[in-house]
């Protein structure tokens, strides 16, 4: 008589990509809109990207109903520092925020891979990299989520300098144009969506710079 | 009002069937620097005096963001009122969290008002001493309400509270019946021309009132300086008096208005606002 293990369990995996480039004076964040649930697809316009602050936009791949909790919560508690401080909070602000908030549910976590992006104080792109339970890092470009194994070693090709890989640590952000790095973005989606089942439909871009935001789209394979 | 043997506890009751504490904190509310509140259908305008301590000094902080739909000002022990303020702050955020729309402001100003009772029926507690208008915007339209440190909070179309807040009402009640259809920026220059009322003589500069505003289409956000010393400089460049009203020829309105004034302060829809007072001073804002 085998022990019974739990068949219910209460996480979810929703797919999706998401990455994040850094460069001199912008961040690029971008992920895909598909949302799907085992071999099916839920839907093929969901955004996973929020902007939690003027200068800090966070994309987020895994179960999705707890990137929305988490995101919710980030959230408040950015309007809260709002109102105690008088000022919006620092993407580096907001990153220890990120990794506090997940930590604090170490023994159940939020099913969330997230990519933070934005600009640092001197107005430089900074990404951050997360896990499940917020252990980060500051880094020149990431990807989280089902594709990221596809893009990943694309980016540290492409990128080059900017990879945590080299030793000694070269460049923290990439030496690209904002449109090269975009350009970049689109490459590596286009890629990961031929190979990946759970990454396709439209290519969301979020861009961070001086000026402000902005946002692109770009259809992919709906396959 | 003068010392007795039932004042020394808020649990204590006065054979007059008056809570002599209550009272005196509402006292408190009349010692602070005024504060000012209009509202017209579309938009509220609330308006503060700041007096600094000494010339050293910088000036307290009166208006307080709530939420991007309702603003509060206050008058009496500001520290009270700033705590006030977080704790509207804090409800506003977790119900926009729970059902993702704003807090009505007539929910708030409840919560307000219930949290305000409490401190006038615990022996280990004292009531607050600030009076707070708060104004706001929802479904139901723009909305002013005034919170007294007793726990009774009504809502008003215009109203002032603190120190000379009488002279701003005197203004407020000739023209109150013109501000409901008002523009966004004649009700920011009554405001303002209330304000100056309370001053008594003192000339009125931007830098020591404080004007916020909520509307609809406009977030609540405080006036900058150099607005609000625009709008001043018109107006004084104009003439000295507030224009007069368009809703009554001036003479026969000021009759009838001056036996309008003490029967109730300008109270507007009568939904949520509890009876004036209980005929003795007690609840007398």
């Amino acid at each position: 008589m085998t022990k019974q293990q739990a068949n219910w369990s209460p996480y979810d995996n929703n797919g999706g990509t998401c990455v994040a480039i850094a460069g001199s004076d912008y961040c690029v964040i971008a992920s895909d809109t598909r949302m799907s649930t085992g071999y099916s697809i839920l839907t093929r316009d969901y955004s996973k990207i929020i902007q939690l602050a003027d200068k800090s936009v966070m994309a987020s791949s895994g179960f999705q109903a707890d990137v929305r909790a988490l995101q919710k919560v980030l959230s408040a508690r950015h309007l809260l520092y709002q109102h105690q401080h008088n000022k919006q909070m620092s993407c580096p602000a907001m990153a220890q925020l990120l990794s506090n908030t997940l930590y604090y549910k170490r023994f159940f976590p939020y099913y969330s891979f997230n990519v933070l992006g934005g600009l640092d104080h001197e107005g430089k792109g900074c990404v951050y990299t997360y896990d499940a339970v917020g252990s980060y890092e500051r880094v020149g470009y990431s990807s989280q989520g089902s594709g990221s194994t596809l893009i990943t070693p694309f980016l540290d090709n492409q990128l080059k300098s900017p990879s945590p890989l080299l030793l000694p640590a070269k460049d923290a952000v990439t030496p690209l144009s904002e449109t090269e790095a975009i350009d970049l973005v689109r490459t590596c989606f286009v890629s990961a969506t031929e190979r990946d089942i759970y990454t396709g439909d439209k290519l969301e871009i979020v861009v961070l710079n001086a000026s402000g935001i902005r946002r692109e789209y770009m259809e992919l394979r709906k396959d | 009002m003068f010392r007795n043997q039932y004042d020394t506890d808020v649990t204590t009751w006065s054979p007059a069937g008056r809570l002599f504490q209550v009272e005196y904190a509402m006292e408190a509310v009349k010692q602070g620097s005024a504060a000012i509140g209009l509202r017209s259908k579309t938009h509220v305008v609330l308006a503060c005096v700041n007096k600094a301590n000494s010339e050293l000094s910088s000036h307290q902080k009166k208006i307080f963001k709530v939420d991007d739909h309702i603003g509060v000002a206050i008058a009496g022990l500001t520290a009270d009122g700033r705590v006030l303020s977080r704790y509207m702050r804090n409800e506003c955020i977790n119900y926009s969290y729970t059902y993702e729309s704003p807090l009505p402001v007539g929910r708030l100003v409840v919560q307000l008002a219930d949290k305000a009772q409490v401190c006038t029926q615990r022996s280990w507690k004292r009531p607050y001493g600030v009076g707070l208008l708060v104004g706001g915007l929802d479904e139901s339209g723009a909305h002013l309400y005034y919170n007294c440190p007793s726990g009774n909070y009504f809502e008003y179309q215009a109203f002032a509270i603190g120190s000379r807040s009488q002279a701003a009402k005197t203004y407020l009640e000739r023209k109150f019946e013109s501000f409901v259809d008002s523009s966004r920026e004649n009700l920011i220059k009554d405001a303002l021309f209330a304000l100056r009322e309370t001053l008594q003589g003192e000339k009125l500069t931007s830098s020591i009132c404080t004007i916020s505003i909520v509307g609809v289409g406009e977030a609540f956000h405080t006036l900058d300086q150099e607005t609000v010393q625009g709008l001043i400089n018109e107006f004084e460049v104009v003439g000295e008096e507030p224009p007069a009203d368009e809703a009554a020829p001036p003479e026969q309105g000021a009759g009838t208005e001056a036996a309008l004034a003490p029967a109730a302060p300008a109270a507007a829809a009568a939904d949520e606002g509890a009876p004036a007072d209980q005929g003795v001073a007690p609840m007398d804002i």
